[in-house]
Order: C-alpha cells, then structure tokens, then sequence
C-alpha cells in the first residue's frame, strides 16, 4: 500500500494535498453551531450530483413528454421517487443551508480582511446557485414551471431597447417552448453544474489559503506554538472536524428525511400544486408564485412601481439586491469581527435585516392582497395594498442595512477582543 | 445562543402568518379518506372504471397497479378492465380531446394527479357540491366549482340538491353561519353591508341515502388520492426504517466525535 502510495506521489501530489487540505489544515478549535453548514452545503451539492444523474436517466427534456416522464420516474422507475423527492428537498435544503452559511458570515464577520475574495467566491457560488434553481425548476413542465420561468424571462424583456430581442434570444422563441426546454436541460445538468463545482472548489482554496473565521474573529495564526509551529488555538481538520461535521451530517439526514419521507411537497411550498398540472401555454394561472428561496427578491420585483412606462426599475431593484452583497467587505467598517464584540447599533441593524428578509420571503409568497387595502382616507397610500406598502418600506431597510454599513459600524460601541479565542 | 434564539423566534412567526393567509369564504367538508383502507380503495377503484373512466383518463396510472388494493390479475381483468385487454396499459379513455372540447366547452382533466393539484378535501366537497341551476348550459352548478363545464353525472344517485341562500348584515355574522352550517356553506362579499352564505339542500331523494353516497363518493376520493402518490403508503414505511437508522448512526456518530475531542481543551 505504502508502495503504492510513493509510487503516486512521486507522479502527483497526493499525500501533500490530503496533508494541506484536511490532515494539516488547522481550523480554530471554537467552530459552535453556525459552523455546520459550510460542510453540509458540500453534502448537499453531492446529493444533488448524484441524485441528479440518475434522474437524468428517466427524464425526457421535450415538451411533450416532460410531465410525463416524471410522473413515470415517480411511478414506474424503481426507486424513482425517492430520487426525485431528495432531488427537490435538496433544492430547498440547498437554499437554507446556503442562507444559514451566509447569515453566520453576517454573524462573525467571516466576510473581513483577509477573507474578502473568499466572500466574493461565495456571492458567485449563491448566483449560480439560483441559475441553477431557475433552470431546473423549468424541467417538471408543470404550470409553475411554466409560468415561473415566463414571469423570469420577461424580466430580461424589460430591459430598455435590446429587451425583447433580449428575450426571444434566451428562449430561442418567440414564446417559452420546446426549445427553451432543451436550452434550460442543457443549463442545468452540465453547465451550471460546472461552474457551480469549480466556484466550490476555488473557494476551498482560498478558504484553506487565509484559514477559517471563528465565533471570536480571532485570527489564530497570531498566535502559534513555537515548538509545533501551528496555531495554539487551531486543530487539525481531520479527525477532529471530520468527525464533528459526521454528527452535523447525521442530524441534517435526519431533518432532511422527515421531510423527504413524510413531507415530501412541503405544504405547497416545495413543491407547489399547481406544478401538478401540465404546462398549458394558453392559461395563465391565478396567483405566480416562485419557490420559497426566491420569494425576497420576488416580492421587491412586485412593489416597484412602473416609471417612466417602464418596468425595468423593479429588475433593477431586485437585481442591485443580490450585487450588493458583493461589497460587504468594504462596506464594513467595524473595528471588530464578531457580533459578540458588536455594539448595539450592528446588532440592532442586523436584527432589521434578518427581520426584513423573513417578511420579504412570506409577502413573495401570498398575492399582494393578502392584508387588504388602506381606508380611502389615509393620505398618501389610501387604497393601495397593505402589503404592496409594507414591502417597500421593508426593500429601504433591505439596502439601508448595507448603504448606511460604513456610517454604523464605524460608530458602534465594541467591546474589547481578546487575543485568543474563547471558549464557547 | 441569543441569536439563533431569535431567528428561530421569527420563523415561528413567519410560520404563523402563513396559516392565517390560508381562511377564505369557502369551508370545505373533510374528506373521510383513510389510505390504508384496502377495502375502501378497492370500492373507490370500481367507482372510479364506472362512473368517471368514460371521460376522465388517469393515463399515468397502470392498471396493474390495482393490485395494490388486494385484487388478482385476474380480478382486474373481469370487473376493472373495459378499453383494453394489456395489463401494464395506463388508465386512458377514448375520447378524442377535440370531440371532448366541443362537447363540454372544456376538456374533462386527466385524474392522476388531480389529488395532488386539488387536495383530496376539496375533490370530496368538489363531488358533494352539484345543485340544480337552469341557467347553465348542462343544467347543474357547483358550490365549489361556480360554473363548472362538468354536468352532475352522479344525481341519479346523489338525488337532485338545490341552492339556498341566505342574506347578513356584516361580514362576522355571514362567518359564524359558514361555521354553524353543517355541510358545505359558502360566504360571499355583495358590498360592505351585505353579505350572502350559501348552502345546499336536497330537493329530490337519488337511489342512495345521503350517507351512502357521502360514503361513495369518500372511497371514490380515496381512490383519486392514492392514484395520485401511489408510492406514499411505501414512502412512509420506508420513512420510519431510515429515521430508526439514522437515530442510532446518530449515537454512534457522536460517541465517536465525543472520543476524538476528549484531548481539545
């Protein structure tokens, strides 16, 4: 084995990328809850790979047979609907697990100097990710599918001059068809895929290259044992976080198969209702709802007003949402990391936020009327939806959060850091 | 902890609010539909190839799979099958859609999945909701479905139901008689003062009492709701096996982490 093993890393260099990689990659001993869903992102991006591929196999990407051929997976398909039921939990689980990895960056300043670029990697990782999430949820041709994608593509429509011919070239259509299935089948089994997996795997790199954040916002690498030459508060990642992300691991398997097995369309939510229809290009459904994981930024799209007969405003607002994020490194200037060093002014504006984006996420999801209307009385928004009001009031605290950054943190009271990390 | 604290606060929030954006002036009857009932399915199947399978396909399922309710092969084939003599053939009809178009305004929708797009509540109130109205074209209405394409094909049964109407003032009177209906009842918004609930009642008695047809149609919606997910009853046992699973993997998982940070102080 040994012989092996020398006969490889004479050719590659195995044993030093196991030993930079995991076995002698320090991580801060301190890692609390937050730090679980790093990991399980990998796990589900796995899940997703595999699961995918053998869904690949059973579904047909053509406008007539699409619907069908997924209800074969869910019937005829040994198996089948389990792959397709962990295939679409994982999308979900995909976005939680994401937003809870992002949020706990928001927490501990993971986003700071020297991590900048590893941030920047992880916004690009989110943007594939909802590419990934539009593209695929097209495949089912339900009437969700349908409208859902229809309700996206127009947004590129609204773009000023070049929207329409913007749009058919996305469709590769004068409407959404056929074509536009096969497009989005390619997109979403191999090309985004591939982008998603390299994006991944930089930002590994560059996350093993300036080590990992902790709880305090401490930088290990300050202090390092003389004798071993590695951080005093560091610990190897193999075993330690081998087996601690395990637990992590089986607790989510745990959350994710309750869900799986017993919840499968998560009231409507996972898997919406009217998906269970076929794609009928002639009948506009209802009420358009996207995923759960979009609704934020769809309920934005929804409040923007039209100006200067345009709707293109709303695209903007929505899209300037997601870019944003992008410059959180730059935007804060705390003196600390860690929101356990914070003052209440972060805290406060952190609260705000997190609040705002909940809301954002459940007004996305119901119709604008869901609160009813202001007496004719009040001046300014008489009659205008509650809701249509309230979203944009919510989208100003959504971006004051990040453009009024620089002013709060810099003036927030912190507490002093200490030099090594704490326990827990 | 005090922040996961409060986000777990607010999704507890966010949650409640979904439950409240789900009232409407419509109270549905629950249906009485048990998936494990063999014996129910089994009668939901036979009403199902008699009385709708004329117009309505379930072209994703299989015929064949009929003997997940304890039928024989050959039971299916001497009461189940009439349109084709291949086990393994789909649930299909032979109506041609255009024909189907021209004669009902709309095509009669596939039933595979419908349970899955309708809820098994609403199928159920859906074939309890017929009543006589002459200004339609095929004569009947639905409390459920207003100006539905679809005639009563059940009234010899069900007997002949008629709409009755009832006047309130305010919105919290017209709700509390939506509640104290027994049955099907609908409240609808004429303007601020006036608000109407409406009910059913039965005119002309059908060949069945109205239990056993509640009863008919309850094994019949059972029958759409099983259709729908057939894999569910296997889903769920399956369901139980891997929690057990991952419950002891989780044990052994965490003795293993709690022996490997015994030396990290």
């Amino acid at each position: 084995m040994q012989k092996l093993l020398n006969w490889i890393d004479e050719r590659f260099p195995l044993t030093a990328l196991w030993k930079s990689q995991v076995a002698e990659y320090y991580a801060p001993k301190n890692f609390n809850f937050w730090y679980f869903f790093g990991s399980l992102a990998l796990v589900v991006l796995v899940m997703q790979i595999l699961t995918g591929i053998f869904l690949t196999m059973s579904y047909k990407p053509d406008a007539t047979k699409a619907f069908e051929s997924v209800e074969y997976i869910m019937r005829d398909v040994a198996g089948g609907w389990f792959i397709r039921y962990a295939h679409s939990t994982g999308a979900t689980a995909f976005f939680m697990v994401v937003y809870l990895h992002m949020f706990r960056a928001l927490l501990y300043g993971s986003y700071r100097r020297p991590r900048e670029l590893l941030w920047i990697v992880g916004c690009f990782i989110y943007l594939a990710l909802m590419a990934e999430a539009f593209f695929g949820y097209l495949l089912p041709w339900g009437q969700m599918s349908y409208w859902g994608a229809q309700v996206i593509v127009n947004l590129f429509s609204t773009v000023p001059i070049i929207g329409d011919d913007l749009g058919i070239w996305i469709r590769g259509d004068y409407t959404l068809s056929d074509v536009t299935l096969n497009r989005f089948f390619a997109f979403h089994v191999i090309a985004v895929p591939l982008v998603l997996l390299i994006l991944v795997a930089v930002h590994l790199m560059a996350l093993h290259e300036v080590g990992s954040n902790n709880p305090d916002g401490v930088e290990i690498k300050d202090t390092i044992d003389p004798v071993t030459g590695h951080p005093v508060d560091g610990i190897a990642f193999h075993p330690y976080y081998t087996v601690k992300d395990l637990v992590g691991v089986v607790v989510f398997l745990i959350f994710f198969s309750i869900v799986v097995f017993f919840w499968p369309d998560g009231g409507g939510y996972f898997l919406e209702a009217n998906n269970f229809i076929p794609a009928n290009p002639l009948q506009t459904p209802d009420h358009i709802a996207p995923v759960w994981y979009f609704t934020p930024y769809y309920a934005m799209l929804r409040a923007v007003p039209s100006f200067l007969n345009s709707q293109f405003w709303g695209v903007l607002v929505m899209g300037a949402a997601v870019v944003i994020l992008f410059f959180l490194p730059w935007l804060d200037r705390g003196r600390v990391k860690s929101i356990r060093y914070r003052g209440s002014l972060y805290k406060g504006w952190l609260a705000a936020f997190v609040i705002t984006f909940l809301i954002l996420g459940y007004l996305g999801v119901v119709p604008v009327t869901v609160w009813g209307q202001f007496g004719e009385k009040i001046p300014v928004v008489g009659t205008a939806d509650r809701a249509t009001v309230i979203v944009r009031v919510l989208t100003v605290i959504y971006f004051l959060f990040f453009i009024l950054m620089p002013w709060y943190t810099a003036r927030d009271k912190t507490k002093a850091v200490p030099a090594r990390v704490t326990g827990k | 902890m005090k922040p996961m604290t409060a986000l777990l606060g607010f999704i507890v929030f966010a949650a409640t609010l979904t439950v409240s954006a789900e009232e409407s002036g419509l109270r549905l009857e629950p249906a009485p539909a048990r998936r494990l009932d063999v014996l129910s399915l089994q009668r939901g199947a036979r009403n199902f190839v008699n009385y709708c399978l004329n117009c309505h396909s379930a072209q994703y399922m299989r015929y064949n799979r009929l003997t997940d309710f304890a039928i024989g092969e050959q039971e299916i084939r001497d009461n189940l099958m009439f349109a084709t003599d291949k086990l393994g053939s789909t649930m299909t009809v032979a109506m041609p859609r255009a024909d189907a178009v021209a004669w009902f305004g709309a095509a009669p929708p596939d039933l595979s999945v419908e349970a899955r797009v309708r809820g098994k509540d609403w199928l159920y109130s859906y074939l309890l909701g017929f009543y006589r109205d002459e200004k339609t074209v095929t004569g009947w209405n639905n409390l459920v479905f207003h100006n539905v394409s679809m005639p009563h094909v059940l009234w010899k049964l069900s007997g002949v139901q008629r709409l009755v109407e009832t006047e309130y003032e305010d919105e919290g009177k017209a709700e509390a008689a939506v509640v104290a209906a027994e049955g099907l009842a609908l409240a609808e918004r004429i303007n601020d003062h006036k608000y109407v609930v409406k009910t059913l009642t039965l005119e002309g008695a059908g060949t069945m009492r109205p239990v056993e047809y509640e009863a008919f149609v309850a094994d019949l919606v059972n029958f759409l709701d099983y259709i729908g997910e057939p894999v569910r009853n296997e889903r769920i046992k399956i369901g139980i096996a891997v929690l057990i699973y991952l419950g002891i993997l989780l044990a052994f998982a965490y003795v293993l982490k709690r022996a490997y940070w015994k030396d990290v102080h």
